[in-house]
């Protein structure tokens, strides 16, 4: 019997281990050993830095690779405020059947390709779109307005996209918040906003941890948002990434920019965990 | 700012009123793609030109319907298979893991536990690049070890799926994994002194109180890979699945095919995601 169990803790740890070793550690090890080393010539390589100097000398990759950061920074923050009210609301003030209703509203974006809601923003924001007809029919503009391929496009495209998953948990921690809880606050003399700032929010830290994280990680991720919705100006750094690997067959420095994007992304969750006071495993299982 | 706390008139007009505007902006994207899909012009704005079935249905140039446009129904079985292979595969894996980390206490068991949630905060492109990176390594050795050309080994399919399978497992494991803590443990113990063995005491209580997560898990990990775009991107052969084949159209300029397609998918994934639903309320 004994045997019998150690036999079938091995069969089901040789998946995971299989799945861990083969599809994520060794090829983030080979990544990280391509990007070490330096072509001398055709079929020639040497272990340097030179790629990750590279990348830190030249103007263009450093400015992509702060504004990558500070971007999704920002349009993490921007997608807390803007969702936090509206998941209270769903969770705090909405009841029973209407409660339902909201919460599976906010899903359905979720079950729609990234893609196709892009798409959407383009046909209502381009120069032919909805927002400039309207703008015109309602006289606010005498020409067709070009919206699309400002930083401020695709902030909004950002935000959209990511949105849902701050709502999610949201809801989720705000909902266990118990309502007497929130009238003691009142009853011992609270304001509405020293009620949010003492009782709410401390409450909803899980939710709004874990819900950054992952807005975090998708804005600073993306792809498809910068480069369909952002202009010229906008370079977003997995766009330097694909460019690197796919138009210029540059792997070396592709893949040095690839170790840079996972070492940032790293250091900012593992910031926001710090700060807060949770690990991973909390936040995510 | 309770139901039960007496709120001024004019604060909750402003309240409610924001709660709309946000699931306007919700859904104006997707309205807008939807109704375009119906516009008998070659591209999907305004003007409109009249309501037509054409981008569906249509035969002759210039409005082709998706159902006669070889191009996306060919992506759409790439997709379907892929998205199969995907579901499959990573729900297998997924209730393995969610077993491995429910029944057994090991050494390293926090470390590992960890590691599986890595993939979720491993940007898609990244691990894409890492996968072809560490692959074509594999090719090259095999070539200079061997002069085998194994093409499986190059951007293609099966890269595409095992890039979606990479991250997709962690999912399907956290879903299954959250159903099993549910479990009662005295069943299956019942089951075996009744003279059951393991794997019959697994297979006809275990893993009946498991569907509903597992068949859960299948639908989203069918989801996930079918609009899957980052990790794809970096892993695509010439066999192109939708959103690849989507996205190289929308940079050509769109007509409002692209809205059918759309659209399409929008229905597809609700009635899925319906189903389930539906399927777990009962369940």
């Amino acid at each position: 019997m004994r045997n019998q169990s150690r036999i079938t803790f091995y069969l089901l740890l040789t998946p995971l281990v299989l799945w861990l070793g083969l599809l994520i550690i060794i090829p983030h090890i080979d990544m990280l050993l391509i990007s070490l080393r330096e072509r001398i010539s055709f079929g020639v390589y040497e272990t340097s830095l030179s790629q990750y100097e590279k990348a830190l000398t030249e103007p263009l990759y450093l400015r992509t690779f702060w504004r990558t950061a500070v971007m999704s920074v920002l349009a993490t923050v921007i997608t807390l405020l803007i969702a936090f009210p509206v998941a209270y609301y769903i969770a705090k003030m909405a009841k029973g059947r209407l409660q339902q209703v909201l919460f599976l509203l906010c899903l359905i974006p979720f079950y729609v390709s990234e893609l196709v809601r892009t798409f959407g923003w383009m046909i209502l924001l381009r120069e032919t779109g909805l927002i400039s007809s309207l703008l015109q029919w309602v006289g606010l503009a005498d020409q067709p307005v070009e919206l699309l391929y400002t930083d401020a496009t695709m902030m909004v495209g950002l935000v959209y996209t990511s949105m849902l998953f701050i709502v999610v948990p949201l809801v989720t921690t705000l909902e266990s918040l118990d309502d007497s809880v929130i009238e003691a606050g009142y009853d011992l003399g609270g304001s509405g906003f020293s009620v949010l700032r003492e009782i709410i929010i401390p409450h909803a830290m899980p939710g709004i941890v874990s819900g950054c994280i992952v807005v975090f990680m998708l804005s600073l991720g993306n792809y498809l948002t910068p480069t369909m919705l952002g202009g010229k100006d906008s370079l977003w750094f997995t766009e330097m990434i694909y460019n690197q690997f796919i138009v210029r067959s540059n792997w070396e420095l592709g893949a040095a920019f690839g170790f840079m994007l996972l070492v940032l992304s790293s250091v900012i969750v593992w910031g926001m965990l710090r700060l807060t006071g949770r690990t991973l495993k909390e936040t995510m299982g | 700012m309770i139901p039960t706390i007496p709120q001024s008139r004019s604060f909750r007009l402003v309240y409610g009123g924001y709660v709309a505007l946000f699931f306007l902006y919700l859904a104006l994207p997707l309205t807008v793609v939807a109704v375009f899909a119906f516009n008998d012009s070659q591209f999907p704005s305004l003007p409109w030109e009249g309501f037509t079935w054409n981008w569906f249905f249509g035969e002759e140039r210039p409005q082709i319907g998706v159902f006669h446009e070889r191009g996306i129904l060919r992506s759409v079985g790439t997709s379907a298979f892929v998205a199969l292979c995907v579901a499959v595969l990573s729900v297998s894996v997924g209730t393995t893991n969610a077993f491995l980390f429910n029944r057994y206490e090991f050494r390293g068991k926090g470390f590992l536990y960890v590691l599986m949630l890595l993939p979720l905060v491993i940007p898609g492109i990244v691990l894409g690049i890492s996968i072809l990176v560490f692959s074509s390594t594999l090719a090259n050795g095999l070539w200079d070890f061997a002069q085998m050309d194994l093409q499986a080994l190059r951007p293609g399919l099966l890269l595409v799926i095992l890039g979606q399978f990479s991250f997709i497992t962690t999912i399907a494991t956290l879903v299954i994994s959250a159903r099993l803590q549910k479990f009662d443990r005295t069943l299956e113990e019942a089951a075996l002194n009744l003279g059951a063995d393991r794997l019959t005491a697994v297979r006809t209580i275990t893993l009946p109180f498991l569907a509903p997560a597992m068949i859960g898990a299948v639908v989203v990990a069918f989801l996930m890979s079918f609009e899957n775009f980052n990790t794809t991107l970096m892993l695509v052969g010439s066999d192109a699945p939708l959103t690849i084949a989507m996205f190289d159209r929308l940079k050509e300029g769109s007509t409002p095919l692209l809205n059918a397609v759309s659209l399409l998918l929008m229905l597809g994934s609700s009635l899925l995601a319906l189903l389930v639903i539906l399927f777990q309320r009962r369940g």
